[in-house]
This record gives C-alpha cells, structure tokens and sequence, in this order.
C-alpha cells in the first residue's frame, strides 16, 4: 500500500504537460523504481503523481533521417540493451544500462527516469554525457534542446521547467560515426548495485589505428552531477594510441574530477578509482576501435 | 529405507507453487496495523512524547508510548528457560523503552486502520528526549569515564569468563618458543533471512493468540506470558512457514508488544510487519567480536600455550548475551590441542543495535580469528600452513571432559584431503607462490569444529506424536521447527523408517501450534536431526509396538514374530504379508469388539552431544589496483556424520557457504559515529553477496557415523557458515602477501592495506 495522493494517467504528451501545470506538486512516474521506493520511504509520502507510462509514442528507438539516434524515452534498459540500432551504433551504451540493478529493475526501469532523476550514479549518464547527448524536451509551447551537460542543473535537479517532460534523447552521427566507447561500473557487487564510481571512455583512431584523434571521457560518482574531464581528453588529442598514453589520461583526468567523502567511499579511494578506470577504459575503447597495445 | 536417500522435500509443492502459508497470507486482512516508533538518539531519557498531532490522522486507533507500559522486565533469549535464577537469561527488555539505549529502540507504537495511516502518524509523533553520551566502541564501553547503559553492569560488562587448561606461565616458560600476536576484527552483519520479521495477535477464549514468524514457538509462549505477566497458559503461539530466521527469530522480537496492543484493543486482531530497514536495525544482528590472540610456538611448529582474548560487543540489551563470545571461546581451546590454552571472554553492553544469535554463534568469529592467526603463524615459520594445521589440530581419540564429546574419526584430514583433491590444491599452492603484476590468485583454507545442541550448558528436551489414520498412514508432529532448512522433510524420513511406513504415508505437521502440539525448543543450535530423531525414534518405536500388539490380535501371532515394512504387517519368520497396515488401521478404529484410536507420544531428554567437523578451501583471484577480490571457487567439505537427505544436506552447505562469502567480503552494518544511527540499513547499501558474486559452491561430505544419536547425525546448519571467511582472507594474503586482519575484505579495507604496505 502506497501513501499515494493521487495518480492521473496522461494519455498523449500534451495531456501529460497540462496535468503537471494542473498540478504543480505532482512528479512524473514512468516505471516507478525510484519513485515507489521513495514514496514508500516517506521521501514522497503523499505526493500527486503523474504517469506517463501509457505513452507508447514515448518509447523506441529509431534513426532520423540526418542518421541522429533517437532514444525514446520510456524505452527500458532491457529494450535499449537488445535493440539492434544501439548495438550497431553504441553498444557501450547498451552495455551500460544493462548493469543496471537486477533483471526486473531492468524491464521496468527506463532511460528517460534514469537521467530525470538528476543522479550522478545513473548508468546511462556518463555513457550519455561522453557521448554528447542532447535533450529533446516538451511542454504546452513546443519542443527545445539541450546538451546533457546543460540538463543535468545540480545533485538530483535537471533543467526541466513546470509542465514539462523530456521526449527524446539524441546522440548526433558525428558525435558516434567512427567512436568505439567502454563503459566500467565499479560498484561493491557485481549485480543490485549503484555506482561507486562510473567512467565511460570511447575514442576516434586515426585510419592506422595508431592515434588518438579524439578521446572523451565522463564519469559518474566524480562530483554532484556526471562529468566530462575535458583536461583528459585535451591531453590525449593526437597522441599514440597506447599504455602510456593511458597512463597521461588517467592521470590528468584527476585536475577535472571533484569527488567527496562519505560513509560509502572516502575522496582518496574515489580519486584513486577516477584515474584507474579512466585508463583501463580507454586501453579497452582503444582495442574495441581496432588498435594495438 | 528412506534416510540417506534425497527425496524431495515434504513441502516443495506448496512452496514453488506458492500455496504455502505465511504469518502474513494467514493474517485477517481488517487486521488493525502497528507500527513502531524507534528512538532518534543512541542513548536518551524520553522526556515527552507528543500524539496530538499524530492522532489526528485519519485511520488511527490509539498510540501507546513508553509511559503507556508496565514495568515489566522480561528476557528475549531463544534459549530453554532454567528453573535456576543464575542460568536465566538477562531480563532487560520493558515493551517500549523510556531509557533508550541505540538509534532505533523502541519508543512508541501507533496502532491504526491501515499501514499508510499507521506510518504518517509514526512520523508526526514527536519524542523529546534528555541526550546522554553514547559509546559504540566495545573497548571503549568497558572504561571507567564510558556512559553506562545499565546500572546492574559495571563498566557495561555483561559477562567476564575464563577457560582453559594446563599452567600457562609455566608452559611459555620453555626455552626457544616463538611467540606471536595478532588482533582479529570481525564486524556486526544481519541474518537478512528473506521474509522480515512479522506477527499478529488477538484475543480468543480469554487467550491471548499470537502467530509469528518465529523460530521457537513454544520459548516465545514462556517469554510472552513473562512481558504481560500473564500465566504461560494464557498465551497460545503459533508457528506457521517462516521465510527464514537464521537465529535472529531464535529471539522474541516483536510478540510481546503485539500481544499487550491487541490486549489493550479489547482483544482486536493486530498485526505488527516488520520493514526491512527496522529488521537492520531494531531486530538482532551478528555480534562484533575482537580477538587477540597469543600463541607460544616451537620453531618445528608445534604449538605449546595460546590464549585468546574476546571482546564481544552486545550491542544495547542483553538477548543471548555472553553465550557467543563463551562459544567462540570453548571452539578456540579445543580445535588445535596444546599444553596449555587460556580464554579470556567480554561481552559488553554498547549503544549499538542489539547482538543476538546468528547462524555459527560466535564461531564464525572465532575462526576468522585463530584460522587467520595460524595462516600468519605458518608463513613466520615458512611452513606450510596445511601441514602446521595436521600438525596441531584435534587427534583422533581427543575427549572434552565437560560435554564428553570425543573425535571418533580421523575426520579433519578425511575432510582435508576431499578439499585438496577437489580444488587441486598442491598444484595451485606451488603455482601461486610469488607472483608480480596487477592481477595475482591465491588460494587459502581454514578448519572448524562445530557443537550439537546445546547439552550440557542447556537443557535439551524434545517431544512426538503420532497418530495413525484410518489408512495406516500416520500424522508427525514435534516441537521442532521447519524454518527453510528442510527439517520437516528429514522427520518425515526418519519416521517413515523407525515406524516402517512409505514415506508418502508420512504426514508431517509442519505448523507448530503451542495449544497442540508437544513441547519442544525449536529450531537453532543445528539440533534439529539429532534432537529431533531422538524423539522420533523413541516415539516411532512405541507407535510400533502399539500396533504390533494390535496385530496380534488380528493374526494371533506373537509380537515378536512381527514386524511392519513399507506399511504391511509382515511375519518375520517367513517374510509373509500378514495384512496391510491400512487393514488394521481400518480394523482399530471401527472394531466393535476393540477399537483403538493408535497413537503415540514421548518426551526424550538428550544428554549428550557432538563434535561436527568441517573444512573449507577458497582460490581467489585479486585486482590490485581495483581492490577487489573475485572468488573463483570455493569448497566446503563437511562431516557431519550420515545425511539424511544428501540433496537437502548440500544445499544447506550452499546457503552458508554463500553467508560465509558475505561475511568474508562484503557485508558490515555501518554506524554514523557522531549519532549512532544505522547507515545502511537497506539491501542496496548492505552489501548483501548475490548469486553474481559467487563461484559454483562446491559442497563435499565425509559420512562417519556419530554413534550418539539416533540416525548416526550430528550438526550441519551452521556448520557452513563458519570457515569460509577465514579461507578467503588467507588465499589474499597468498596471492597478494597482505594479511588482511579484519572482515569484510571489500575494497575499502584492501585499498588502506595495500597502500600500507606498498602495493599501490
């Protein structure tokens, strides 16, 4: 039993913009994994909810005609792993959500619920953020855009405004064509587990294989929001794809990362996993492109 | 015959259907709804506890606090009570607390229409307290400027032992001995049994009813009537399928103040469900044991004096108390024999959650500690620490004076070589010695021996009854328990055999009924086949004879020339099928020259006791920069003398193992130092091992016979959970050369250890 003051069931995106103006207090609920556990926890006793879980235009995954990926976004973890235009396009990011707690959390938790919450420790976050997502949002007025980076505000708040929902995530041709990527969930168990630490790597080789022409790299549980370590990726533009090279990238990614101490990881062991994960990842990211350590 | 095969389990059906019944299926669904307030500092005087606001919520009935409840003290312990005031456990406990003693005692109880209405007004009530300083540190308890958390117990030491035998400062006295040292941490884990803890209760009869999720019927009836200061009688306790206890439901946790709710409710059915945040933090836990241990060794490896110190942390109210740490301690000086063993138990009161039983009862502890110990005294030596092991441990032939528990067998090394030659040990010992590099394996082993029952420091006393049907088939019941491990299923077998039955004639009742059903302890101690068949055989061959006297009637032939095999009457001098035992059944009932309603039912008192024996072997393969160990297999090699069922016996060996792996890498309760209060109180944040985290568990037998008891048992349940996290420590310290000196080995711990000692 749920201390639940209300549900209203939106059934088209506008219907779902106007319950949420209609009704400020309310959250949106799509699958529910978090929103239950925290309505069951007292966080949100006796909140209004707003579900757009009914929305079948909010789910899927398909190429637009500039080749942009569009990831809907009531699309569950299950549904995003086994799809054939991520694993063609970005499997990391298959891969990713696929690391997500347990198989049922997988079916019915979606990516659109797992980048609102706003949490760092998101699977799909880091993936999103090296990837250059962006944000297709929706409310009464229309549709805009923003980069993953802008919509991620501050710990557990986006930039969505009243009345409005996010639609679509998009990942570009350019920011994918070429780029192999890696993903490595460091968690205390290796399933039902949130991220100590998340860092996601993908790179561009050059035609021989043998430079990096581009690196990027962001993490998740490295500061409030997940983030870029631009200094990293800086560092490494053009330089030869090998352990060394790994070495320089784990390295200066520290200038860029801010983690914290609390009761489940002290600084010291989160900054000592930013720069181990973020060479391991893009070791791997480098022979998933085709290179030779 | 059906012991020793692996039939199926009496239950399976129902439960993989879902058909079986629990406290909560079985609970009236207008039940009224408790739900407890707990205490938002470690240690406090409640002052004042405001309800205006919370009785306000629509949907609530009444909201009793600390100040609503007699004083009346009672002791919670799962153990047999002692007409002896001094062996009765520590009675300590008021059903709500003025005096509150850790984050998340139990302050008030709002009891309400629903569960959503009972949890708003558990928020809105409002406690006021007078703070007191806190201590969770169990040394730090025992100081003399540490707050006291209760005034009969100075110093807050609930309990001081010694044990031990031969003159120790005589004995270190030999010239040459080395002399090594270590201190051993082990942490406060929960039993995270699957279904929470849950009661309900109501007035029947001018009788108080409670239906729990219990372990112990028939003690939680007993402690009942102690809380509400009613007579014994009064309270009826009834047992049906529990999810799972692991020792925390060998306690009375919530009956009493749900019995004294419904009692105050003119008797009205209230159910009191327990969350899982409240079963972390307001139920029992595994105590905290530190240990230092000294050992004065020869340099050929013989050991000559050990002794061990334990400081066992309580946690804030008594519950089982010193018997933990006083196990360990009694495991510690008999598994390697020398001439002289001291022990040196504490147990100390702490504003922390309360320490109760927990599957192994203080040897999981003690292992972790004197296994870890011996592994570190073996590489000082540069022996191999297997061999330092065969060179110590208990011989064949070694009696204990106290419970006469004697090693009939060569069981350690028959256990050892199982172990050794299944996970190829000599190979991989030689292959593993100094490695470099990132990534490097070890693997690494420990010993145990375990207790049967509780004979001679508790009583130990079982009943059973049978009845025979119309059909010749026959209704079981024992006060011992089913909580999950199969125990229904190994009564039905050893009944089925002692009366000569088909197994499918057997009709075990499952539910334990304290208006009905014969007086019995439960389930704990790992008792429940040895204890449990001594009644059975005892009472089974009664039933036996009653029929065969029946018999003769029938067939005019002497009892003695008689016999009952697979349900038929059968002649022994010729092997004839005299009649079907469902004839006489028949016959007994409806007979109008004699009808007999055939039953039997018997009491046996078990005056003795047994060693069970065990081993495991773990290989690990360690990521030094990641800090993190991946177990890559783990064998457990038991004798825990003939099995019942094999099947069932192994897959109770798994369900340790898999608590030992837990134990030995991931799980710890944590404790905010500045409140007190319980971090992870979740299974996201308690780091629970899943079935991701675990290799195939490999589960091996040695079948020596215990000549004690009735089906040639002895211990198996807990048994498994004792020696894994011990193994796994001592393969990381192979693989890596650090000596981890604490459980859980996570991440954390490994990350401190290897920059200490230069690997990262």
């Amino acid at each position: 039993m749920y201390d639940m003051k209300a549900l209203y069931e939106a059934n088209s995106v506008r219907h779902a913009c106007e319950l949420l103006l209609a009704h400020p207090g309310a959250k949106v609920i799509a699958g529910g994994s978090d929103v239950l556990v925290q309505m069951r926890e007292g966080r949100l006793a006796g909140c209004e909810l707003v579900s757009i879980y009914g929305l079948d235009e909010l789910r899927g995954i398909s190429l637009d005609e500039d080749d942009t990926l569009r990831i809907l976004p009531l699309t569950s973890f299950s549904h995003i792993t086994k799809h054939p235009l991520i694993n063609e396009i970005i499997p990391v990011l298959g891969e990713a959500v696929d690391m997500v707690g347990g198989p049922q959390v997988r079916n019915i938790g979606t990516i659109g619920g797992n980048t609102c919450n706003g949490v760092t420790s998101a699977d799909s976050a880091s993936t999103l953020h090296a990837w250059n997502a962006v944000m297709e949002i929706t409310g009464i007025g229309g549709t805009r855009q923003l980069s993953i980076k802008e919509f991620y505000v501050s710990a557990g708040k986006v930039a969505l405004l009243p009345g409005e929902i996010l639609t679509a995530i998009l990942i570009r041709n350019a920011d994918y064509e070429g780029y192999k990527g890696h993903y490595i969930k460091y968690a205390m168990r290796n399933a039902m587990d949130i991220a100590t630490t998340g860092c996601s790597v993908n790179v561009k080789l050059t035609a021989d294989k043998k430079t990096i022409e581009d690196a990027r790299i962001a993490y998740g549980v490295a500061g409030p929001v997940p983030m870029r370590a631009p200094s990293a990726e800086a560092a490494v533009r053009g330089l030869p794809a090998n352990a060394e090279t790994a070495e320089l990238f784990g390295k200066t990614a520290l200038q860029d990362v801010n983690p914290r101490t609390s009761w489940r990881a002290n600084r010291e062991f989160r900054l000592h996993l930013c720069e181990t994960l973020a060479k391991r990842a893009l070791l791997k990211a480098i022979e998933l492109s085709g290179g030779e350590i | 015959m059906y012991v020793g095969k692996s039939v199926k389990r009496v239950d399976a059906y129902d439960k993989v259907t879902g058909r079986a019944m629990y406290t909560d299926d079985l609970a009236d669904r207008k039940a009224l709804v408790a739900k407890v307030v707990h205490s938002t500092v470690a240690h406090g005087i409640v002052k004042h506890v405001d309800t205006a606001e919370a009785l306000t919520v629509p949907g609530v009935v009444k909201i009793f606090t600390c100040f609503d409840v007699p004083e009346q003290r009672f002791p919670t312990a799962g153990h047999p009570w002692s007409t002896d005031p001094h062996h009765q456990d520590v009675s300590d406990r008021n059903l709500l607390a003025r005096h509150v003693r850790f984050y998340g005692d139990d302050v008030a109880a709002v009891v309400a229409e629903n569960e959503v209405a009972a949890a708003q007004a558990a928020r809105l009530v409002k406690v006021e307290y007078e703070k007191l300083p806190f201590v969770t540190d169990v040394q730090e308890a025992m100081a003399d400027s540490a707050p006291l958390l209760h005034e009969e117990f100075p110093n807050n030491i609930l309990a001081h032992t010694t044990m031990g035998y031969g003159d120790f400062d005589e004995a270190i006295r030999e010239p040459g001995l080395l002399k090594f040292e270590g201190w051993y941490d082990t942490p406060i884990v929960q039993h995270c049994h699957i279904e929470n803890h849950v009661c309900y209760a109501y007035k029947e009869n001018g009788k108080i009813v409670v239906v729990s999720s219990t372990q112990i019927p028939h003690i939680v009836r007993r402690v009942v009537g102690q809380a509400l200061g009613i007579p014994w009688g009064r309270v009826r306790v009834i047992k049906p399928y529990i999810g799972g206890g692991f020792g925390n439901k060998q306690d009375t946790l919530y009956e009493p103040l749900c019995a004294f709710l419904s009692q105050e409710l003119g008797g009205r059915m209230v159910k009191l469900d327990v969350s899982r945040e409240e079963t972390f933090v307001s139920n029992r836990v595994r105590h905290a044991v530190r240990s230092h241990i000294t050992s004065y060794v020869r340099p050929d490896g013989t050991f000559v004096a050990r002794k061990l110190e334990a400081f066992s942390n309580q946690g804030a109210y008594a519950s089982h108390g010193h018997g933990i740490c006083a196990k360990g301690m009694s495991a510690f000086t008999q598994l390697y024999p020398c001439k002289a063993c001291r022990g040196d138990a504490y147990t100390v009161f702490t504003n922390l959650p309360v320490a109760g039983a927990m599957r192994g009862y203080g040897i999981p502890q003690a292992m972790f500690a004197g296994e870890s110990h011996v592994e570190d005294i073996a590489r000082a030596l540069g022996m191999d620490s297997l061999e330092l092991r065969r060179k110590n441990m208990m011989p064949v032939g070694f009696l204990n004076a106290f419970d006469h528990n004697e090693n009939y067998y060569d069981s350690f090394n028959q256990c050892l070589a199982v172990g050794m030659k299944e996970i190829d040990y000599e190979k991989k010992l030689k292959a593993y010695q100094n490695q470099t590099g990132d990534i490097r394996r070890g693997i690494g082993h420990s010993i145990f021996w375990y207790n049967t029952a509780v004979w001679p420091i508790s009583l130990e006393s079982t009943s059973c009854r049978m009845v025979l049907n119309q059909d010749g088939s026959l209704q079981v019941q024992l006060g011992e328990t089913e909580i999950g491990q199969g125990a229904d299923t190994a009564f039905a077998q050893m009944a089925a055999d002692t009366v000569g039955v088909r197994l499918e004639d057997v009709h075990i009742i499952s539910s334990q009924d304290t208006d009905i059903t014969p007086f019995g302890l439960g389930s704990f101690a790992s008792r429940q086949t040895y204890v449990g068949g001594f009644a059975i055989k005892q009472t089974g061959l009664l039933f036996r004879e009653r029929i065969l006297t029946y018999a003769r009637e029938l067939t005019r032939m002497p009892v003695f020339n008689l016999d009952i095999i697979d349900g038929n009457i059968i002649r022994t001098t010729d092997g004839r099928v005299l009649l079907p035992l469902s004839d006489l059944a028949t016959e007994a009932i409806y007979s109008l020259n004699h009808s007999a309603h055939i039953t039997a039912e018997s009491t046996y008192q078990v005056k003795s006791n047994a060693y069970s024996f065990g081993c495991c072997f773990a290989e690990v393969e360690v990521d030094i920069p990641l800090c993190k160990v991946k177990l890559l297999k783990i064998v457990n090699v038991h004798d825990c003398g003939t099995l019942v069922n094999p099947q069932l016996a192994e897959a109770q060996v798994h369900g340790g193992m898999s608590m030992a792996i837990g134990y030995g890498l991931s799980e710890q309760l944590l404790f905010d130092p500045k409140t007190g209060k319980t971090l992870n109180d979740n299974l996201l944040d308690y780091k629970l091992s899943t079935t991701m985290d675990h290799p195939d568990l490999v589960a091996r037998f040695v079948e020596n016979a215990e000549p004690t008891s009735a089906f040639g048992t002895k211990s198996l349940g807990e048994p498994p959970a004792c020696p894994g996290a011990p193994a796994i420590r001592n393969a990381v310290l192979q693989a890596t050369g650090v000596a981890v000196n604490r459980v859980p080995l996570n991440p954390h711990v490994l990350f401190e250890r290897f920059k200490e000692e230069g690997l990262l």
